[in-house]
């Protein structure tokens, strides 16, 4: 049997470095330090579990992601930890080798290995809008997953449909979860366009050396990286309570920071980690660079309008009008009406008052 | 059956205790909250302009929100108390919440109604309680757009207060994925606002005209109690 362990020795990660990065994982995991050793325990003596990662409709951002985490260490021992045997992206092998090794961890790992996916399946014209191997994704993917233990769903792509799914959605690009045939299998997704690579790096860890998921809510998502919104901890937020807004890009508010409310931040609107962890090793992220959060861990999100608008368009009933736009429009409407109907109710009045005399 | 010969027996007399007193007070009370929440919401949804200075001098968008959520339990705990007064109050208190529509008069009253308000008949028919189009139009607009503001703010409500918090447990865990997501619920929580205000003009104007034009007080009414009527005959005269 190959434990974790053996696998990172293998690849030159010395004991040390290891136990580092079982505390590093503890921390960003939230768990306390009391957990780096259990998680060193488990790695030492747990056997390898492969992940396969699959890539649909997608633009790799994910993976892009996921091997710039922040600390090389953690990239390192989690690169190694993931069967990358079979990643578009970065495998070695090419051609049927490369979709023979699919078949060969299926059959090898039958109910064991975990399935990562990148992007989804176009379902309109039986898939043929991605075809891998000469075979459609959708094909693949519902292979894989009917002997997966459990899948992760990457990125918004893979968790709500993202851009290929936006309206009209003309290839029915469509979430793993949605995808029939999936079979019942237990699902984390982990959205964002990218997720943040920490963000990755750390679910992986935990569900590899825990054998289960991270706390989920009821959309699926880990609760210790989305169960706030960017608003709630964005640095930004005195400058909203105070009433301090950005109006103009370039005016004294964008120069002194002032929240980014009224320029259509999506903060309010979007549960992820961003106001937290941050991007790029924590070194900043979209709202600290002075732009707005346009939402990109939640369903539908280039379907809610315009980015920069705080109130978004609605386009349910054949308009193309913000709540305000219609409803300052109809009580125009009602308000006439009601005017009008004043006037001749008078005219009415008037006249039986007349009659009566 | 009864209601007929409540209302037989009100064609004859002319003043009847309608509104008792904690539906009136509930009315205005309500009135007042909606008002404050209307404004605030609409400010919260397009802030005031920025104002300048330290941030920690300033509080606009909190003291905003703050008058909103305030305004927002008083509106929820009077929704509440008004739908409990519904059961246990005279007749008149359920109207809205249960309009007749299982009784054929209702949609003959109603059809008269719509006559009246198209000038084609001369003069309306007496109602101790509210007439017909009112009550559906309470119900319809009032009645289900404060449930439905109710709800998905509790959903807003309950995103700030976070994932532990029994508004989120209760209203935000589900309603946003059903909405498809918070933005959704913002959205629609902001038209609903709308369809309350058309219901506010509508209910303003009408009840106006309706204690000129009509045979009953109206505005009066909901604040002494008593629906008075202008003259003795029966109802449908
Ligand atoms: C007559 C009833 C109400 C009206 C007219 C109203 C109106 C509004 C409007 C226009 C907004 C701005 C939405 C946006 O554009 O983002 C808003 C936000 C909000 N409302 Fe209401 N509302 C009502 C009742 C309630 C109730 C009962 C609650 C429950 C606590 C509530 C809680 C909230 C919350 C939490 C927000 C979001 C605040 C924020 O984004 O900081 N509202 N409301
Ligand atoms: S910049 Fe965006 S996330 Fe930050 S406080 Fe303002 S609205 Fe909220
Ligand atoms: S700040 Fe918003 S748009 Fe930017 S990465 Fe985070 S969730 Fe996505």
């Amino acid at each position: 049997m190959e434990t974790f362990y053996d696998v990172m020795r293998r690849q030159g990660i010395t004991r040390r470095s290891f136990l580092k990065y079982c505390s590093l994982t503890a921390a960003a995991l939230g768990l306390g330090p009391s957990f780096a050793p259990k998680i060193a325990h488990a790695m030492e003596t747990k056997e390898r579990i492969p992940v396969l990662w699959l890539h649909g409709l997608e633009c790799t951002c994910c993976s892009e992601s996921f091997i710039r985490s922040a600390h090389p260490l953690a990239k390192d021992v989690v690169l190694s930890m993931l069967s990358l045997d079979y990643d578009d992206t970065i495998m070695a092998a090419a051609g049927h080798e490369a979709e023979a090794i699919i078949e060969e961890i299926v059959t090898k790992y039958k109910g064991k290995y975990l399935l990562a996916v990148e992007g989804n399946p176009p379902l309109n014209e039986d898939g043929m809008y991605c075809i891998i191997g000469g075979k459609p994704f959708t094909d693949q993917l519902t292979y894989a997953s009917q002997h997966a233990k459990a899948i992760i769903s990457w990125g918004s792509c893979a968790s709500w449909g993202c851009v290929q799914a936006a309206r009209p959605n003309p290839t029915r690009a469509t979430p793993v979860h949605k995808v029939p045939g999936i079979g019942n299998k237990p699902i984390i997704k982990v959205p964002g366009c990218p997720p943040i690579a920490e963000v990755m790096t750390a679910v992986v860890t935990y569900i590899l050396t825990f054998e289960r998921f991270p706390e989920l809510d009821r959309q699926g998502r880990p609760k210790m990286f989305y169960s706030q919104r960017i608003h709630d901890k964005c640095y930004r937020r005195p400058h909203f309570d105070a009433g301090q807004f950005v109006e103009k890009w370039d005016d004294e508010g964008a120069k002194k920071g002032y929240c980014l409310y009224k320029m259509g931040c999506k903060g309010p609107t979007t549960y992820n980690a961003c106001s937290t962890v941050r991007w790029n090793g924590g070194l900043s992220f979209p709202i600290q660079a002075g732009h707005g959060c346009i939402g990109c861990s939640e369903d539908g999100f280039w379907d809610k309008g315009g980015f920069y608008d705080r109130l978004t368009d609605i386009h349910q009933f054949g308009i193309e009008a913000n709540a305000d736009e219609i409803g300052v429009g109809a009580a125009t409407v009602v308000g006439a009406a009601a005017a009008a109907h004043a006037a001749v109710s008078a005219v009415k009045q008037a006249r039986t008052k007349g009659d009566n005399d | 059956m009864a209601d007929q010969m409540a209302d037989q027996a009100a064609s004859q007399q002319t003043a009847v205790y309608v509104y008792e007193a904690p539906v009136r007070i509930w009315h205005w009370v309500n009135a007042f909250a909606i008002i404050a929440l209307c404004v605030t919401g609409y400010f919260i949804g397009s802030p005031l302009s920025s104002v300048s200075g330290e941030a920690s001098d300033h509080y606009v968008m909190g003291y905003m929100r703050f008058v909103h959520f305030a305004a927002a339990y008083i509106f929820i705990i009077g929704f509440v108390f008004r739908a409990y007064w519904a059961i246990v109050g005279n007749s008149h208190s359920r109207e809205i919440y249960l309009p007749r529509i299982f009784s054929k008069d209702f949609w003959d009253e109603l059809w008269h109604e719509i006559k009246w308000y198209s000038f084609l008949v001369d003069e309306p028919k007496k109602y101790t309680g509210h007439n017909p189009l009112a009550i559906l139009a309470m119900h319809l607009m009032f009645v289900w757009g404060s449930i439905f503001m109710i709800i998905s703010g509790l959903a807003l409500y309950g995103e700030g207060a976070g994932m532990g918090s029994w508004q989120y447990q209760f209203f935000s865990s589900w309603l946003i994925p059903l909405m498809g997501q918070s933005q959704d619920v913002h959205t629609y929580h902001h038209l609903v606002m709308w369809l309350l205000i058309i219901f506010a003009i509508i209910h303003i104007y009408v009840a106006v005209r309706e204690d000129i034009m009509s045979r009953q007080s109206i505005i009066s009414s909901m604040i002494s109690g008593w629906r008075l009527f202008k003259d003795n005959r029966p109802s449908n005269d």
